[in-house]
């Protein structure tokens, strides 16, 4: 296969699109709940530093809604020009409920936004915190439109083929289709991972720069231990999550796994090369039975291989992709769960401050890998069992497709150093202020 | 009722209307981008905080535009996309940039702020330039040859000078003191600009189709319609005429008529819309394809339609309410407080 053609780089563009773009919600679906409740605390007990971290918050919010915005913009667009087969097959399905995203969710959040960032001064407390809360129901109405489309990608119901395109029988059943309501959830607490830990790591950063400040206490607090909570229930709907695929999209199971032939008692594979000439995997190191336990809840259960499928996902990818995520989630359990220990005994040694920043971004790069083995896990169907990614590529011309990959992933390179360092840049500022302050109270 | 006739144009009516609120709103916005360069960075401060408020939710409609285009005339997207390709991938590039820009042009570290201003406006200019461009290419049939670049690049040129002009009426409306002398400097300098683009696409469109020239220039539907191009041309004749007059006032203290010039160009771009509607109706594509030809199953357009029909007031309810809470002057500084 060359390696330049139209549907290898039109998966590419679409891939490098989607992982940008989602870093952005992914902050944001769950930093506007966070913005409410730092507005509620502040209403409640009237701390002014509640009010402090809802004004340095509100403004890494504003920025990521901006990429987000812009970056979804160009994702509608590439629905069209890089898999015009899809709404040729599937556009009963799929045009509704992406109409539905716009219709419901982007007017609402993107209107209020300007309410909610600008309006302060020009209407009631209450209405501000109103639109505060608008803002976050709208994101959150919109991951639940784009995920309940994209689990039906993977999941397809309430539908029948009709001279080869789908037609509606139950939007109910489109709409709660099988893997929904785990992916919807999964999604959620990701995000409430991600950005609890930018919450966390940018308060230890300005702790790190010498601002003690309450604000920065208050928001390292609520991020470690929001952090702490969320991942223990991510573990919990991770693991649901995980056995519903193994009941309704078998195949993605054995790749993330790396069984390739059906067994019982399977060992839980801790590293591993799958190999897809030998269809084995080399160098495989594993825990044995703990595979089965996992997934079936039995010690020997049986888990289907990738041999019992005549299409099967990439392997490597897809297994390597779920260790990452699995990594980086225990990792954040550590973390968390050590830092809450220690904030509880208020405690707040440099080297975990350290750590916390370090685990800033942990978020993005679980969500990211997370939706790789989902995707990828998902290949080589678009909609399983009803559309392959090949038919609904075309459109584009690989020159034109290449032309402007080049654009688009110079502008998301440069625009994610620009983005992080501007969040660092914010961060030591307001902490640089507050030093000053501090020293003038001394003095 | 027939169905299968209806709702495909309904649709049509629901795209022509979300492109007609994309252009009067992103165009203003737009158009503030452009006018950038020309001061200094206190005045862009204040330029960009008339904006603030609002441009997320005006580039929505681009995204409702798309949304519907894709969703209810599938194969007119397959079409449009395929043809336009790039421009649209520049366009989205330059949305990109100047969504960011807005925010790091006050966000980012000292030094690199002005960097972002300039980013502001090139990317502005990109995405006029750009939208320009296709709306040429779109209107030519997308067909190749100099005359049909030509003109295509000639439309770009003049949309550009459209949305400046929308831009200075929004900033007289919503600015005081001496950037509101100056934006009523602007209005009349682009002014003769944004005639030529609505003279040149009312004189191409029926010039490049004969289909376009026979339902214009047959009677006695040419009787009917002449008013539409006469009271559009009238109302740039008023503004040409109020504009330097206006000016004076405000010179003089008297602000009460700033609202004047921004609703004589959304007029303008009423009228406009209307003529090119008429024009281009029943086809999607000129000359290529009908609505109905590109229309989805009745089915999907029913379940879209239902929900639209309840969504669509209530959006249109808090946007409203939304330009009421920030109505009147804008303040010099965009403030979270």
């Amino acid at each position: 296969m060359n390696v330049l053609d139209a549907l290898t780089m039109a998966r590419i563009q679409f891939g490098a699109n989607i992982s940008f773009h989602i870093l952005f919600p992914s902050i944001n679906i769950a930093l506007g709940w966070f913005l409410l409740f730092f507005k509620w605390r502040y209403i409640k007990t009237g701390q002014q530093a509640w009010m402090d971290a809802y004004a340095f918050w509100i403004k890494i919010f504003a920025l990521s809604f901006a990429l987000g915005v812009v970056t979804g913009a160009t994702m509608s667009f590439q629905f069209g020009t890089n898999w015009p087969g899809f709404m040729r097959v599937v556009g009963n399905v799929a045009g509704p409920l992406l109409s539905y995203e716009i219709l419901t969710a982007f007017f609402l959040e993107a209107t209020f936004l300007g309410v909610m960032l600008f309006g302060r001064s020009r209407i009631s407390e209450r209405a501000h915190t109103l639109a505060t809360l608008i803002v976050a129901l709208g994101n959150t109405m919109s991951t639940f439109w784009i995920l309940t489309l994209n689990s039906w990608m993977q999941t397809p119901a309430g539908f029948e083929l009709v001279n080869g395109h789908a037609v509606v029988t139950s939007w109910l059943e489109v709409i709660f289709n099988p893997s929904a309501p785990y992916r919807f959830a999964h999604m959620l607490i990701a995000s409430g991972l991600t950005a609890a830990f930018l919450l966390a790591g940018l308060s230890a950063y300005r702790r790190l720069k010498g601002d003690s400040s309450k604000g920065v206490s208050l928001t390292l607090k609520t991020g470690v231990l929001a952090a702490a909570l969320l991942i223990s229930l991510q573990i919990v709907v991770g693991d649901m999550h995980g056995l519903k695929t193994r009941e309704v999209q078998p195949a993605k199971l054995a790749a993330i796994e790396g069984i390739w032939r059906t067994e019982q008692s399977v060992p839980l594979l801790v590293f591993a090369l799958p190999n897809e000439q030998t269809h084995n995997n080399d160098f495989a190191l594993g825990i044995p039975k703990l595979g089965s336990l996992i997934l079936t809840h039995s010690l020997d259960g049986e888990i289907k291989g990738l041999e019992s499928f005549p299409q099967h996902p990439p392997v490597a990818k897809v297994f390597w992709s779920f260790r990452v995520m699995a990594g980086i989630g225990s990792l954040m359990l550590l973390v968390s769960w050590l830092a809450a220990w220690k904030l509880r005994r208020k405690e707040s040694p440099r080297w975990l401050l350290r750590i916390l920043v370090g685990m800033t971004f942990s978020g993005w790069v679980a969500t990211l890998a997370g939706w790789y083995v989902t995707e990828m896990g998902r290949q080589p169907w678009l909609v399983t069992g009803v559309l392959t990614t090949a038919e609904a590529a075309g459109g584009a011309t690989p020159t034109m497709l290449a032309s402007s990959l080049a654009m688009y992933l110079s502008l998301y390179a440069f625009l994610l150093v620009a983005y992080v360092s501007v969040l660092f840049h914010l961060a030591k500022k307001a902490a640089s202020a507050q030093v000053l302050t501090q020293q003038e109270q001394l003095a | 009722m027939n169905l299968t006739y209806w709702l495909p144009v309904i649709f049509a009516g629901l795209l022509t209307l979300s492109m007609l609120i994309y252009v009067v709103l992103d165009g203003y916005d737009l158009g503030i981008g452009l006018l950038l360069p020309s001061v200094e960075r206190a005045e862009k401060t204040q330029m960009l905080s008339t904006i603030g408020p609002f441009w997320d939710a005006n580039e929505t409609w681009l995204v409702l535009g798309i949304g519907l285009l894709l969703a209810a005339f599938p194969a007119a997207n397959s079409l449009v996309s395929g043809e336009l390709y790039l421009p649209l991938a520049f366009m989205l590039g330059g949305l990109i940039i100047r969504g960011v820009s807005f925010d790091f042009r006050v966000k980012a570290r000292e030094p690199h702020q002005p960097l972002w201003d300039s980013a502001f406006f090139v990317s502005s200019l990109l995405v006029s330039l750009m939208q320009g461009l296709m709306l040429g290419r779109y209107l030519m049939g997308f067909s190749e040859g100099w005359v049909a670049w030509g003109f295509a690049w000639l439309t770009a040129l003049c949309l550009c000078n459209a949305y400046a002009l929308l831009g200075a009426s929004w900033l007289i409306l919503k600015t005081t003191g001496s950037l509101q002398a100056r934006a009523y400097v602007w209005a009349k300098q682009v002014l003769l600009g944004a005639i030529a683009a609505v003279a040149l696409v009312s004189i191409a469109t029926p010039l490049a189709s004969p289909a376009i020239a026979a339902k214009w220039f047959v009677l006695p539907q040419f009787l009917l319609l002449l008013p539409l191009p006469l009271v559009t041309f009238g109302l740039f004749a008023l503004l040409n005429y109020l504009l330097p007059r206006l000016a004076r006032r405000q010179a003089q203290g008297d602000d009460r008529y700033c609202w004047v010039p921004f609703v004589l160009c959304v007029s303008i771009v009423l009228l406009s819309f209307w003529g090119l509607a008429y024009s281009i109706f029943p086809d999607i594509v000129i000359s290529k394809m009908t609505i109905w030809q590109a229309a989805s199953d009745t089915e999907a357009l029913w379940a879209i339609l239902v929900v639209a029909a309840v969504v669509l007031p209530v959006v249109l309810a808090y946007t409203a309410y939304v330009y009421r809470v920030f109505h009147g002057k804008a303040a010099t500084e965009l403030s979270y407080d």
